[in-house]
């Protein structure tokens, strides 16, 4: 069964419809990543799914629990979610460990405080206030908040803006880490390799709609795209985009008579996938 | 999925004293706030007193009446003024948001707020009344009917001020201009309702504003506490009318309650 199920999500704010239908199905242990540009409707979904929006229409089930439902049945349900929300700049004045300290006695079954500072990285921070910390640090311990919970669903709206590339890749283990412990999570994100990396299947939104969803290695049928293969002849840089790469380098061999010049052979990215998808989608 | 119903939750009143806990240390780190709401009433009890030493009254002076004054002014802006402008600024930075997400209750987030309006209202209260002693001619009442007075002008003028504080957190648009449109209205209040100036002595369109709002209800109860009861003569009805006050009081907290609930936004419009 499905951890998040939604049917003909809409949600409009006067005029401007920010969720124009959505259907989502996310199963349990499975990393999730949601991909468009800024304004796609990204953030409103996520605050709906997490209960912090209403809705205009559809259905919604969050671990078989309407995020909608007022009152204190939601409680039970937030003690099995975790949320990073975007950056936020509050709790300036309290230190690192208090502050996750005192998050951790909100839940019913809380993760281990110096485990989790441990996890995000802040050991050396602890004591620190936060208001010392830097962009990163403090993203970071808005994770560390998200996680103390221990929470079976999590989730990230735009986990590492901001973070240089040696804290992405620490917080991409972070992510692998607690997906292993079988946290099913919900990712939003512009960076395309941060998807790449991390998430088991990706969703294109843009303009309020999921365009297509697959795993990141079949969106826009990338496994059937063709290879380009680039090499130096006399009158500078050629290209040939084919099915059979290895022919075509078998070919340029003999032709050179042993090392190609300059010889890439590339498939596109799902960078390239996914500015055409959203290109074509805006024109 | 049946995980959640073995792990109980916390309690409300519990994680509640946990948050009063927190805020506490926020507040005690923040040292503006701690200057604002502690030292500003200090200072200006110092200035007022030492300027206007005027007897208003047989055995009355106005240091007396100003002193009484400032302790049910102490009442709002500890209570009012510091959540009217706190909560928005709370709203700007996300720190309710933040915790909208988790399992605590909301419920738990205002008895935090509250536990730590009394201990700022203690702090300043018992400054204001050692001043006052000390170098103002406040005596302390013997009565015991006058400490039950005290106690629930404190008690009633506590919660009805945190209740208004929280409905017009609603009001400003976000936390850099809740300042500017909190304190104006204290301060119009203030002179309104004779804190700067003895009541009787304000115009009579004045009065009557003021006695719409509960900070001339408490400035009266408090010169019921610490003037001698021939001064209640020289009040707008000739009498201290305790009983008026009670419900006057009472009612603005029904009302900010009401307001609270019905308005409490936990994010920016």
């Amino acid at each position: 069964m499905s951890v998040i199920e939604v049917k003909g999500l809409i949600k409009s704010y006067g005029d401007f419809t920010a969720v124009a239908g959505i259907d989502l199905a996310i199963e349990a242990g499975e990393i999730f990543a949601l991909l468009g540009p800024n304004g796609a409707g990204k953030t409103t979904t996520v605050e709906i799914l997490a209960g912090f929006r209403g809705r205009n229409s559809g259905q919604v089930s969050v671990l078989d629990f309407d995020p909608a439902t007022k009152g204190s049945a939601s409680r039970i349900w937030r003690n099995r979610i975790g949320i990073v929300l975007q950056s936020t700049s509050d709790a300036g004045s309290f230190k690192v460990r208090e502050l996750v300290a005192h998050f951790s006695c909100f839940y019913g079954n809380p993760r281990d405080v110096d485990q989790v500072i441990d996890a995000v990285g802040l050991t050396e921070k602890a004591n620190s206030l936060v208001l010392d910390l830097s962009g990163g640090q403090r993203r970071r311990l808005d994770v560390a908040l998200g996680i103390i919970g221990n929470p079976e669903l999590l989730f990230l709206d735009e986990p590492t803006t901001g973070f240089d590339p040696e804290a992405r890749r620490a917080f991409w283990t972070l992510i692998r880490e607690l997906k292993a412990s079988g946290t099913t999570i919900l990712l939003t994100t512009h960076y395309l390799d941060e998807a790449e990396a991390l998430a088991d299947r990706v969703a294109v939104i843009t303009g309020g709609q999921i365009i297509e969803t697959a795993t990141p290695a079949q969106l826009g049928g990338r496994q059937n795209a063709k290879a380009k293969v680039q090499w130096l002849g006399t009158n500078g840089l050629l290209s040939e985009e084919s099915d059979n790469p290895a022919a075509v380098v078998a070919r340029l061999a003999s032709e050179f008579n042993g090392e190609v010049p300059e010889l890439t052979i590339t498939r596109p990215s799902l960078e390239d996938i996914y500015l055409k998808m959203i290109g074509s989608r805006n024109e | 999925m049946n995980k959640v119903s073995k792990n109980k939750l916390p309690g409300t009143l519990k994680l509640g004293l946990l948050r009063g806990q927190m805020e506490i240390i926020q507040f005690t780190r923040q040292r503006e706030a701690v200057v604002f709401t502690i030292f500003f009433p200090v200072i200006l009890l110092v200035i007022f007193g030492t300027v206007f030493k005027n007897t208003i009254a047989p055995g009355v002076t106005f240091s007396q009446y100003f002193v009484a004054g400032m302790i049910a002014s102490g009442l709002v802006n500890t209570g009012f003024q510091n959540i009217a402008i706190n909560i928005p600024l709370e709203r700007d930075m996300g720190t309710i948001k933040r915790l909208r997400g988790t399992p605590l209750p909301i419920t738990s987030y205002f008895i935090g707020k509250a536990i730590s309006v009394l201990a700022s209202m203690a702090v300043q209260v018992l400054i204001l009344l050692l001043i006052g002693l000390a170098f103002f001619g406040l005596e302390l009442p013997t009565q015991p009917s006058k400490w039950f007075t005290f106690t629930w002008l404190l008690v009633l003028g506590a919660a009805s001020s945190t209740a208004l504080g929280v409905a017009f957190s609603s009001i400003p648009k976000n936390g850099r201009g809740a300042a500017a449109i909190v304190s104006p209205v204290v301060i119009v209040l203030q002179f309104f309702s004779g804190v700067f100036f003895v009541f009787t002595q304000l115009p009579g369109w004045m009065q009557q504003v003021a006695a719409i709002f509960p900070l001339k209800w408490l400035t009266q109860g408090m010169r019921s506490v610490f003037l001698p009861d021939s001064f209640a003569s020289q009040e707008v009805a000739a009498s201290w009318e305790g009983g008026r006050t009670a419900l006057i009081l009472t009612a603005w907290l029904i009302i900010g309650l009401f307001l609270a609930v019905k308005t409490f936004r936990w994010e920016r419009k």
